[in-house]
């Protein structure tokens, strides 16, 4: 199915080189916040909904198209490439960009750290380079890509560089995207296969033994798995994003983690071609844990962005989980299933992009009304930003697997290939494997706890703040960027049928089988023949509003004349305040007691006489001190050594380079 | 022992001259004459570029002869003579080794430049195969110069010098580099006097000296 002009890809192309021209114009007058936030984030966003429908075209189509350019290293062009897997994941790109950026364009005021004109091209070139990742076809164009997004979102992320706090989250950041991309540098090296080609086309004919193929298919774990957030290489990503302005942070969590997500997937289920069934096993475990992980520390967070930022972890994990079921179902030979698992895992990366994205606009518009992260200087803000609290509540909802919104389907998916792995020929893995189901369920009832805590206590109660009175609700530009997201939510949630259609030339690519629809309703999902489960958001959506309406119904026309307001009964101990609210560390207090073991908890609790008691309480990782210190320590402790080489003489260093020369030459003169 | 033909004979003389003055310089303290020197040392490699060309008919060869004209003898010498006099440094004080010990360690060098060569005088094809030994040696010993100095102003000599011998081994290996590289290795040298000029002095005004043991403060750990 190769089509002969690359009309798309080019299409592709010219709106990826649109947005660096975008960010390139931002220079002309770079402290003009009506240039960038008027005119060029808006144009940027219609760029982003002109590439979501060019690459659903190509998706619909499911044909591939590869493109040459005369740009690169001497005997190695950049080569491109516009398949099913790269389409949905510009799809994705494009459609949650959109959004962001046309919420960005009434975000970014004066004023606030850097000048808006170059985050217009820092945030630019971010996008472009994340489409170039995903369009390349080559190791070399890959790569450059890649530490083009690396740089230009840690430029995005150093935004406010003044507060030493985010200098260092930019740094960790750095750093950890440097590991990860030297392990994926070596992880081409490997594939290549000693044909010194490194085009993906020569990878894919690459016949590599099982061993040095399983090395390659580590390495990409760690370098993907760096970038997206995988515990344990996860550090950077709550100092990150919190760290960065609010649409940054949902570009990188939204979108800059999916395409660690197509990377592996790429690398994993189609440069390596045949995958064994037990490379699966690691990013499964991998996956289960960092769900269970991610989802307990945001239930602990005070920081509404750092809450996000865990959550963020929680859903990679749920990505991962699924990547890992669809290379064992795949390493196996159980094809129908590994689609169904596949199909789970870009559905729910779709999801993800959309909702956090949506929730991170959310606190951005929160954090420019009141100037407050903190949860517990929030509340009742519902009255005073409608738009903003109605718009978060679908992201919130989505995000907890409620349905019929779009991450209940894709959790359902899931669990419904986990239902499989019984399946799988092997003695124990298939005892083993369905209990990571339930640790997926528990992680999906913690999400929802999480974002109860979260909404409620945002959006819900009374201020706690007399200052939150003051609190504005967002701009126009911002409520069609927030509602396009929710509006995505839903309409994902709502035509599951229709998407899975779609994904379908994806899942054809990679696993050679697409996901059969056993019912022959158009509005019921059953994607697991031979077994009766269906699920009908419409029916759903349909059920839950007639109840609602009816129950509002009888309420106003039972209790019509009876209403009275009066003040809440106070138990008798005067006056109720703001203040006696449940706050966001009462409300995570059981999980923070039922799990103590995961986290290092520092407590200051005020005592009994204390005129003006404060309460504070710093909850940290373990890991920190068991894994990243001693690793520090030992780096240093090596550089020490190292140092000693460093005399400060020139003669000395120039005797090492005479020295290392003449034994180069002694070499060469031996050989 | 056959005759060799006089141009062959004088481009061997040029060789060992080559050889000899660097080694001249390797002894000499003045400042002042360790420049004399170089400026010789690229006459004389001029004049062997120009015999070359003039014994192979290649255009290039000319042009090249022509651009070390210009840059080695008339100015980088005139820079060099310049920030001597501005910076008013004549001497090399103290070397890191003496004399004759320095000379000892560049015969040893030497040695084991010409055995290097051996090869690749066995494969090229060129008349002045015999040479590529001295290139070597010119380009060791240079760098030798390099470690044994101390003042910032005689390292840059001894790095001139090497391009000198890098220059005289490729000529007299395969006729000279390619045109394109020859010219971009020219203004390479030209750029780093520059920088390093400027560079001499953000050194004095920073530690009121040239010589470059206060570098050694630079150093992160005592």
């Amino acid at each position: 199915m190769i089509s002969q002009s690359p009309t798309l890809l080019v299409g592709c192309l010219a709106l990826l080189l649109g947005w660096t021209a975008i960010g390139l114009a931002g220079l002309l007058r770079p402290r003009s916040v009506r240039l960038a936030g008027r005119v060029l984030f808006p144009l940027g966003a219609l760029l982003g909904f002109a590439l979501a429908a060019v690459a659903g075209a190509s998706l619909l189509g499911g044909g591939f198209e590869r493109l040459v350019l005369p740009l690169g290293l001497p005997g190695l062009p950049m080569h491109l490439r516009l398949d099913p897997l790269s389409s949905v994941f510009l799809v994705l790109l494009g459609a949650s960009s959109g959004g962001i950026s046309l919420f960005a364009g009434g975000y970014f005021r004066a004023g606030e750290g850097a000048a808006p004109g170059l985050l217009c091209l820092q945030y630019h070139l971010f996008l472009a380079s994340m489409g170039w990742v995903l369009i390349a076809d080559d190791a070399y164009s890959f790569l450059v890509a890649w530490e083009a997004m690396a740089l230009s979102s840690y430029f995005l992320v150093t935004t406010q560089h003044r507060l030493a706090e985010i200098r260092r989250a930019g740094f960790v950041y750095l750093l950890m995207a440097h590991v990860g991309a030297l392990c994926l540098l070596l992880c081409f090296g490997v594939l290549q296969g000693g044909s010194w080609q490194f085009t993906f086309a020569a990878m894919r004919a690459a016949h590599l033994s099982a061993g040095w193929a399983s090395a390659a298919f580590l390495l990409a774990l760690i370098g993907f798995g760096a970038k997206a957030g995988l515990v344990p290489l996860h550090v950077w990503l709550p100092e990150a994003h919190p760290a960065a302005p609010s649409p940054v942070s949902a570009l990188m969590s939204g979108v800059m983690l999916k395409t660690a997500v197509y990377g592996l997937l790429r690398v994993g289920l189609d440069l390596l071609g045949h995958p064994l069934w037990w490379w699966g096993l690691v990013p499964l475990i991998l996956g289960l844990f960092t769900i269970f992980y991610g989802v307990l520390f945001a239930a602990v967070q005070t920081d509404m962005k750092r809450l996000l930022a865990y959550s963020s972890i929680e859903n990679i994990g749920v990505v991962f989980t699924g990547i890992g079921l669809t290379i064992v179902f795949a390493g196996s030979g159980l094809q129908a299933v590994a689609a169904l698992a596949l199909l789970a895992t870009l559905y729910h990366s779709l999801n993800h992009a959309l909702m956090k994205s949506l929730l991170f606009l959310g606190t951005g518009s929160v954090l420019h009304a009141t100037g407050e992260r903190n949860l517990g200087r929030l509340g009742g803000l519902i009255h005073r930003m409608p738009w903003v609290a109605w718009l978060t509540l679908i992201g919130t909802l989505a995000i907890a697997g409620l349905p019929p919104l779009n991450g209940f389907v894709s959790e359902w998916l899931l669990l419904q290939s986990f239902l499989f792995a019984d399946h799988v020929p092997h003695a124990f893995v298939n005892l083993l494997i369905p209990m990571g189901m339930a640790l997926v369920v528990l992680g999906a009832a913690l999400a929802g706890y999480v974002m109860v805590k979260f909404y409620g206590v945002i959006f819900l109660g009374q201020p706690r703040e007399p200052s939150l009175a003051h609190a504005h609700d967002c701009g126009w530009l911002e409520r069609i960027g927030l509602t396009w997201l929710a509006l995505g939510c839903l309409g994902l949630g709502l035509f599951p049928l229709q998407v899975i259609g779609a994904l379908g030339s994806v899942t054809t690519q990679l696993i050679g089988t697409r996901v059969a629809q056993a019912s022959a309703h158009w509005w019921l999902l059953a994607p697991v023949p031979g077994r009766p489960v269906s699920y009908g958001p419409l029916v759903f959506l349909t059920a839950t509003l007639a109840v609602v309406l009816m129950t509002v119904l009888i309420v106003r026309l039972a209790y019509r004349q009876r209403v009275r307001r009066a003040p809440a009964w106070d138990c008798g101990f005067g006056a109720l305040t703001a203040r006696m609210q449940d706050t966001a560390e009462g409300f995570g207090q059981p999980i923070r007691h039922l799990f103590q073991a995961f986290f290092e908890i520092e407590r200051e609790l005020p005592a009994p006489a204390d005129r003006a008691p404060r309460y504070r309480i710093a909850i940290r990782e373990r890991i920190w001190k068991m894994a990243y210190e001693p690793l520090a320590d030992a780096v240093e402790r090596l550089a020490d050594v190292a140092a000693r080489v460093q005399q400060g003489r020139i003669s000395v260093y120039l005797l090492y380079s005479f020295i290392t020369l003449l034994v180069l030459l002694a070499v060469a003169l031996m050989s | 022992m056959t005759q060799l033909p006089l141009y062959q004979q004088l481009l061997d003389s040029c060789a060992a001259l080559l050889l000899l003055l660097s080694f001249a310089m390797l002894s000499q303290r003045r400042v002042v004459t360790l420049v004399n020197l170089y400026a010789v040392q690229g006459a004389v490699l001029a004049a062997a570029t120009l015999l070359l060309a003039w014994r192979t008919g290649e255009g290039h060869l000319y042009l090249s002869a022509v651009l070390t004209l210009a840059l080695k003898v008339a100015f980088l010498p005139w820079l060099l003579h310049r920030l001597i006099r501005r910076l008013e440094i004549y001497w090399d004080t103290e070397s890191q080794l003496n004399v004759s010990g320095t000379m000892l360690v560049g015969l040893v060098i030497v040695v084991f430049a010409f055995a290097l060569a051996q090869p690749i005088t066995r494969l090229a094809s060129t008349a002045t195969r015999s040479a590529v030994g001295i290139a070597v040696s010119v380009v060791l010993l240079a760098f030798l110069m390099m470690i044994t100095r101390r003042k910032a102003m005689s390292q840059v000599v001894g790095f001139l010098s090497m391009e000198n011998g890098v220059l005289f081994g490729a000529m007299s290996a395969s006729y000279g580099m390619p045109m394109v590289v020859e010219l971009g290795v020219a203004l390479d040298v030209l750029v780093a006097v520059l920088v390093l000029g400027v560079f001499f002095f953000q050194i004095r005004e920073r530690f009121e000296s040239l010589d470059l043991h206060h570098l050694e403060a630079l150093k992160e750990h005592e």
